[in-house]
């Protein structure tokens, strides 16, 4: 088999790997936007927030140390312990939850009825609150994200490939890992939405909020369980972007990888979010394994920016999206 | 109450206003958004220098340093704010730590008369005296960089790399292509055969760059990167069995925080340096004493020692040496803007001279001059040990080809002075 075609082959699979992890990012954009009309920019944040919160809980930092002792002039940092990794990711997602109940409580529940970009600012309010208030929590240096995720290129994949074509191909275990986490991510979500009482709910109020609330469904419970779950995927998609690249402030740009893959796999679709990562992922790999060399490289950014604009031309709510028809 | 309220306001001018005896020197930071992992140790460092000369010397030449910090969030347009907010503060010198915020402020400040000092980043050119008045890039500029890298793969290869193969792996922005010029003409002096690979800005995904990097198996990588795309870069490479020693950043692709995600496989990665690294020098006593048990450390006080806050530190003693210049040429001790200048082209700094200020073997000495406003462009090489946790200078501080980057200079610094009409000086 010719080297390129090889190359080619190696490529798309690494497409198909980023692609999940674009799209483990997208999800929460797609789980606040269909329940509630929300374009939530403080998703990238909520990431951040949940990667510094899980590193903090599992060092047993002391949270908001550097004020504490500026006030009361102690030297506290540390309480000494080390949280095991399963238990810092339950305290994680209390926390989280814990979040979405004060969002609920404190910014949406005051902006019922408002339009919607009015909501959307409010969510740019809360991204710049989030992220100073994660600063002041558990400061800005950078972490390391330990929490037994695997790294490294997949030895498997390599001697199977190269037994197959004579050159083994690279694949990151922490995609593999990646991948299989969006799987049972998204295979937990149509579960939860499709058999229990909550995810019926949630689904009435994403159809119609109206009609949802003419049936006793209680709007403020569905927010709060919609944010808690974004903030959960938030978790997610923070563990796996900052094994990559430690804990630090950057980790909130991850959201610039997700607003393709909304583009064109629709704001409403969880599917939408899946597929739409996987095009983007292996379309952008792809672009700048044969065209980028030709017009100077990094071109990733702009090619999936590109290609959602294009999909927006041509099917404005995106591949999966819901087609919005105003009648007069 | 209004008389109350009067007092309280003009105490507050008065408060707020700085004393003219003071030596105000603004700091340009960054501790807030997405890349404040690295600007923090660096302000820590730049302030907390500032603060052992009040503390323990009570000023240069008597007159107390005045440190007024700007948040620019490492965004541009912030940066020309803070400069335009603070220069009426009798501002003596600026350091803006970006090279973004460093073109920006040239026409700026070379229309003020204040000077401007981009140590390892901003417009390489900027080191030709006779067209940048206010401009100062010493130690050593990227184009330096460049060079110090290939000098050091020579080094490794006995002096003969014809054949061997380098690749570039840099952000793509003005920054990360600057090197490309100067690499290219080494790459046709030496005979090496030079890739470049750009990575999209920030640099979180470069899975692209490293199976390029796989494929086309480079003898070296060198890099240009920051923020972010320095630890992912570093765990691609590992990811894909890159040989950490044949991997060489640019000093800003080598702090702590670039190779601390990577964990163990980052071990025996390199970066150059334009200074020293950890925290044994006799200064850190001083730091120690004055500065941190004192109460007075900047930030959380956590930082000294790292690479970032080694480099604000040295920032600010080289603007505290050339303060001290300016005071014995023009013989008082509150200095003008202009007598800054004067003596930033004066500034000597040699081994004795950085050993007196308990700094030995510091950084490389340094010559500046009307004409020379970059120094000799010396650097040299650092190691990360990932068990030790720690960097250490592996090389001696070491020339940069002047032939090639001399020849550079003034044909970007001509064009420069064609395009703004300016009269060489230093004549």
């Amino acid at each position: 088999m010719p080297d390129q075609l090889l190359f080619a082959m190696e490529v798309t699979l690494n497409g198909l790997m980023a692609g999940v992890l674009y799209s483990l990012v997208a999800l929460g954009f797609v789980l606040i936007f269909k329940s509630s009309g929300i374009f939530n920019y403080a998703q990238g944040v909520f990431a951040l927030f949940a990667a510094l919160t899980l590193v903090g809980i599992q060092n047993g930092q002391v949270p908001f140390a550097h004020l504490i002792n500026s006030i009361f002039g102690t030297n506290i940092h540390n309480f000494g312990w080390h949280v095991p990794s399963v238990i810092a990711i339950i305290l994680t997602i209390g926390v989280m939850v814990l979040l979405a109940f004060l969002v609920e409580r404190y910014i949406l529940r005051h902006l019922v009825n408002q339009p919607e970009i009015i909501l959307f600012m409010a969510t740019i309010g809360l991204a710049y609150f989030l992220e100073g208030f994660g600063d002041i929590m558990w400061g800005s240096d950078l972490k390391k994200l330990d929490v037994g995720l695997p790294q490294g290129i997949s030895e498997t994949v390599e001697t199977v490939t190269d037994g197959w074509f004579g050159y083994g191909f690279f694949i990151d275990k922490l995609d593999i890992v990646a991948t299989v986490i969006a799987a049972l991510l998204v295979a937990g979500l149509t579960l939860f939405s499709q058999y229990t009482k909550q995810g019926r709910a949630l689904r009435a109020v994403a159809d119609d909020h109206q009609a949802a609330l003419s049936v006793g469904i209680s709007l403020r419970f569905i927010w709060v369980l919609v944010w808690s779950i974004a903030g959960f995927v938030a978790l997610v998609a923070g563990m796996m972007w900052g094994a990559k690249s430690g804990v630090q402030f950057s980790l909130s740009l991850i959201a610039l990888k997700a607003l393709p893959v909304l583009m064109l796999g629709g704001f409403t679709s969880i599917p939408g979010a899946i597929v739409g990562g996987l095009i983007i992922g292996v379309g952008e790999k792809l672009f700048e394994f044969s065209i980028g060399p030709m017009i100077g490289g990094a071109t990733e950014n702009w090619f999936a920016y590109v290609l959602a604009l294009l999909f927006l031309v041509f099917r404005p709510q995106g591949l999966f999206g819901e087609k919005i028809i105003e009648r007069v | 109450m209004k008389l109350k309220l009067a007092s309280m306001v003009l105490a507050g001018v008065m408060a707020a206003a700085p004393a003219m005896a003071d030596l105000v020197f603004p700091s340009l930071s960054y501790r807030t958004g997405p890349y404040a992992v690295n600007g923090i140790p660096f302000a820590d460092g730049y302030a907390d220098y500032f603060t052992l000369i009040n503390a323990r010397d009570g000023g240069v030449g008597g007159v107390p340093i005045k440190m007024i910090e700007c948040e620019t969030g490492y965004n541009t347009e912030k940066g020309v704010e803070c400069y335009e907010a603070t220069k009426g503060e009798g501002a003596l010198l600026y350091q803006p730590l970006s090279t973004g915020i460093t073109y920006q402020l040239i026409p700026k400040v070379s229309a003020d008369g204040i000077p401007m000092h981009s140590m390892g980043y901003g417009r390489t050119s900027a080191a030709n005296g006779k067209v940048f008045e206010w401009i100062f890039n010493y130690p050593a500029n990227y184009w330096n960089g460049a060079s110090i890298g290939i000098n050091h793969i020579l080094d490794i290869n006995g002096g003969d790399i014809a054949g061997k193969s380098v690749a570039l792996v840099y952000h793509n922005s003005a920054y990360g292509k600057e090197p490309i010029r100067t690499l290219e003409e080494l790459s046709k002096k030496h005979g090496f055969k030079l890739t470049t690979i750009a990575v999209d800005h920030p640099g979180q995904e470069q899975k692209s760059q490293w199976l390029q990097v796989r494929r086309e198996k480079p003898d070296y990588v060198l890099m240009w990167g920051w923020g972010v795309m320095n630890p992912v870069a570093i765990q691609e490479a590992v990811n894909i069995r890159f040989p950490m020693e044949n991997f060489i950043g640019i000093w800003w692709s080598g702090s702590e925080n670039d190779v601390i995600p990577a964990g163990a496989g980052a071990n025996g990665y390199k970066a150059l340096a334009f200074h020293g690294v950890g925290d044994d020098y006799p200064l850190y006593g001083d730091l120690q004493k004055h500065v941190v048990d004192a109460g007075k450390a900047a930030g959380a006080g956590d930082q000294l020692g790292t690479v970032l806050y080694n480099r604000g530190l040295y920032a600010a003693m080289l603007a505290v040496e050339a303060t001290k210049k300016a005071q014995e040429i023009h013989g008082v001790a509150q200095i003008t803007p202009a007598m800054m200048r004067d003596g930033m082209e004066a500034l000597e700094i040699t081994e004795a001279s950085m050993a007196a200020l308990g700094l030995p073997n510091f950084g490389p000495e340094i010559s500046v001059s009307c004409e020379s406003h970059g120094g000799a462009g010396y650097g040299a090489v650092t190691q990360w040990d990932a068990e030790a946790q720690k960097w250490s200078l592996i090389t001696d501080y070491g020339p940069s080809d002047m032939d090639v980057i001399g020849a550079l200079i003034a044909e970007d610094s001509a064009a420069y002075a064609a395009e703004n009409k300016i009269s060489e000086r230093c004549n």
